[in-house]
């Protein structure tokens, strides 16, 4: 595609008969509207969000003047500060970071392992797994939401972080079948050299396998960390102790009692969406690579 | 490639040749943690979940055996024809307008290069990676009904400010929009990796052949782009049946029984009414639907990859 959407150099062009010329001329003017109009389409995308960060640094009364400010008039941290002394939003932010923080680190290791063994180990039952893991694409979740809860209270785990963490471990399925592709894609001659030097299947993996396969492991680890951080249904389901809130589902149920804010609630909704950002604009390319592979397309 | 056809490259389990055993041993504790989290948070679950629907009962405690009784009601009921109607009409407004979309978008990036490539695809990208509540919070602010700062737009066209979220027939269409503006970078992230695939070598023969870049849209880039465009539209289609989050959230609440989706209704007869018999009964109505649409979508990521 590329060689097309280039501006073909002024050399070129002179050389070319009439009506060859123009028809590049409009290609490009085609070009150059389609160009133009994705940069608009990328402004109105992004400007939703840099309105709401600009309206978190004004002052209240400014916000409620009429016009368009694009800039703060008077800069202030207020609502910031209000939102991290006067909520709870630091417990919640540990919430969320303990149970994001122990879904990724459980469904990550587990599925690395069930992955592994599924690709290089011979035992019985091993095609029923993989065919259940397959078929389990199609169950939706948030089906699963009344008997998870009858669940989660049978085991008396109501308003905890265990509560929170468990049913979201449903997550592995799609990380298994990734780790078996990248498992299976492992030379055999390393196994082979690894075996003749007694390696045990733990040594194999923890060794050989894994540190292979560190690249994926960070992608798996990121989108299932942005992924559990993002949850509202079970988390807003799980918890009615503002206590034991998550961030997300904290700063939409728990209102101020002085009426609206608004640099107050976007303040806060900024810092709620903050981590997850920071940790896209690092790892944008790993983010992408296993947002495709979990799709099924490999990037 | 994709999940689907790396079943079929399992070998055949050797029933003739022995398991070694340390082998199977090592085997087991490998798969042990996943096993017994999937059967306790998955399985049983999806089992007692239909269990359920066939009983009268609470969402916490006994119930009794009362057959087909909640599947009759459900199909009497109004409130589920209203939240199966709503869920439908969500998914016509979101799913083929956001896939449409995300292609044009697409083919205007793939167009760029270099950082202004990146920069632009992370505009588009970056809605898809924020939590359904700044989605919430940001747009509420948008259009709030006072200070909004859409509504001197709105107020050009209708002549007064609008409360969206509270006006019923703009619900469902600026829920659906939002939606687009959160999910659309997915979409646009699948068919640029489509695009990619697209040998270049293509293009360069149409365009020495003169051929008009629309024609180089209609007869190249949409027939090879086909494939992604069905995995982008089941994907969504699955995705956006499950719709609760931002629904709830704006619909303040769930408060209005007119905004409501199925998710809703299961939440609204589980957890607000107590039936959890009922909300089962929904739950595997949802369930259905979606296992129907998955299987669709199985078998056609099987047939491209058996290509």
């Amino acid at each position: 595609m590329s060689s097309v959407a280039t501006t073909p150099a002024a050399g070129e062009v002179v050389g070319m008969s009439p009506r060859k010329r123009r028809i590049i001329k409009a290609l490009d003017i085609a070009g150059l509207i389609a160009t133009i109009v994705t940069f608009l389409g990328a402004i109105f995308w992004a400007f939703p969000l840099y309105w709401a960060l600009v309206t978190t640094l004004k002052v209240e009364n400014d916000i409620v003047q009429p016009g368009i400010a694009l800039w703060p008039q008077r800069f202030t941290l207020d609502a910031y500060t209000h939102v991290l002394f006067n909520t709870k939003i630091g417990t919640w932010y540990i919430n969320s970071l303990v149970t994001a923080g122990s879904v990724t680190v459980c469904v990550v290791l587990m599925s690395a392992l069930a992955g592994y063994a599924i690709s290089q180990l011979k035992f019985p039952g091993r095609r029923i797994l993989w065919w259940v893991i397959l078929a389990s694409f199609m169950i939706p979740i948030p089906a699963l939401i009344v008997n998870h809860f009858v669940l989660i209270s049978q085991f008396k785990l109501f308003n905890s972080w265990l509560g929170v963490i468990l049913p979201q471990l449903v997550y592995g399925p799609v990380t298994v079948i990734i780790y078996k592709q990248f498992f299976d894609s492992v030379p055999k001659e390393l196994r082979e050299a690894a075996k003749i030097d007694n390696a045990n299947e733990f040594q194999m993996f923890f060794r050989l396998y894994l540190p292979m396969n560190w690249g994926i492991t960070t992608a798996l680890a990121i989108i299932t960390f942005i992924g559990a951080w993002n949850q509202f249904l079970w988390p807003f389901l799980a918890v009615t102790d503002e206590k034991m809130m998550n961030v997300t589902v904290g700063i939409t149920q728990v209102t101020d009692a002085f009426g609206v804010k608004y640099a107050r609630d976007l303040g806060s909704a900024i810092l709620a969406g903050l981590p997850v950002a920071i940790v896209y604009l690092i790892f944008q390319r790993k983010v992408t690579e296993a947002i495709m592979l979990s799709a099924g397309i490999k990037g | 490639m994709s999940a689907a056809d790396t079943a079929t490259d399992v070998p055949a389990p050797a029933r003739k040749k022995r398991f070694n055993r340390t082998e199977v041993l090592a085997a087991l504790i490998f798969v042990l943690p996943f096993v017994v989290v999937y059967a306790v948070m998955f399985i049983y679950p999806t089992l007692q979940m239909i269990w359920l629907s066939f009983q009268k009962a609470p969402l916490i405690g006994a119930g009794t055996f009362i057959g087909f009784d909640n599947y009759e009601k459900l199909f009497k009921d109004r409130l589920f024809g209203v939240a199966f109607w709503n869920t439908v009409y969500f998914v016509v407004l979101t799913v083929v307008p956001s896939t449409m979309l995300a292609l044009a978008i697409a083919v205007g990036i793939n167009r760029l290069k270099g950082w202004t490539q990146s920069v632009i695809l992370a505009c588009f990208f970056i809605p898809y990676i924020l939590p359904v509540s700044v989605v919430f919070r940001v747009w509420g602010w948008m259009f709030d009904s006072q200070f909004g700062i859409l509504q001197p737009l709105i107020a050009l066209f209708v002549g007064e400010n609008v409360p969206v979220f509270r006006t019923l027939p703009l619900f469902m269409p600026a829920v659906a929009f939002i939606t687009i503006w959160w999910t659309i970078g997915f979409n646009i992230l699948l068919f640029i990796a489509g695009l990619r695939n697209i040998s270049p070598e293509i293009y360069e023969a149409a365009a020495l052949d003169g051929t008009s870049r629309w024609r180089q849209f209609t007869r190249i880039t949409w027939p090879l782009i086909w494939p992604v465009t069905v995995l982008v539209l089941t994907i969504q289609l699955i995705a956006q049946f499950k719709i609760f989050d931002q629904i709830y959230l704006f619909g303040n609440g769930g408060r209005s029984d007119a905004t409501m989706g199925l998710v809703q209704l299961i939440y609204r007869s589980a957890f607000q009414k107590n039936n959890g018999g009922y909300g089962a009964t929904v739950a595997v109505v949802l369930f259905a639907v979606i296992v129907i649409f998955s299987v669709l979508q199985f078998q056609m990521l099987r047939a491209r990859g058996e290509k």
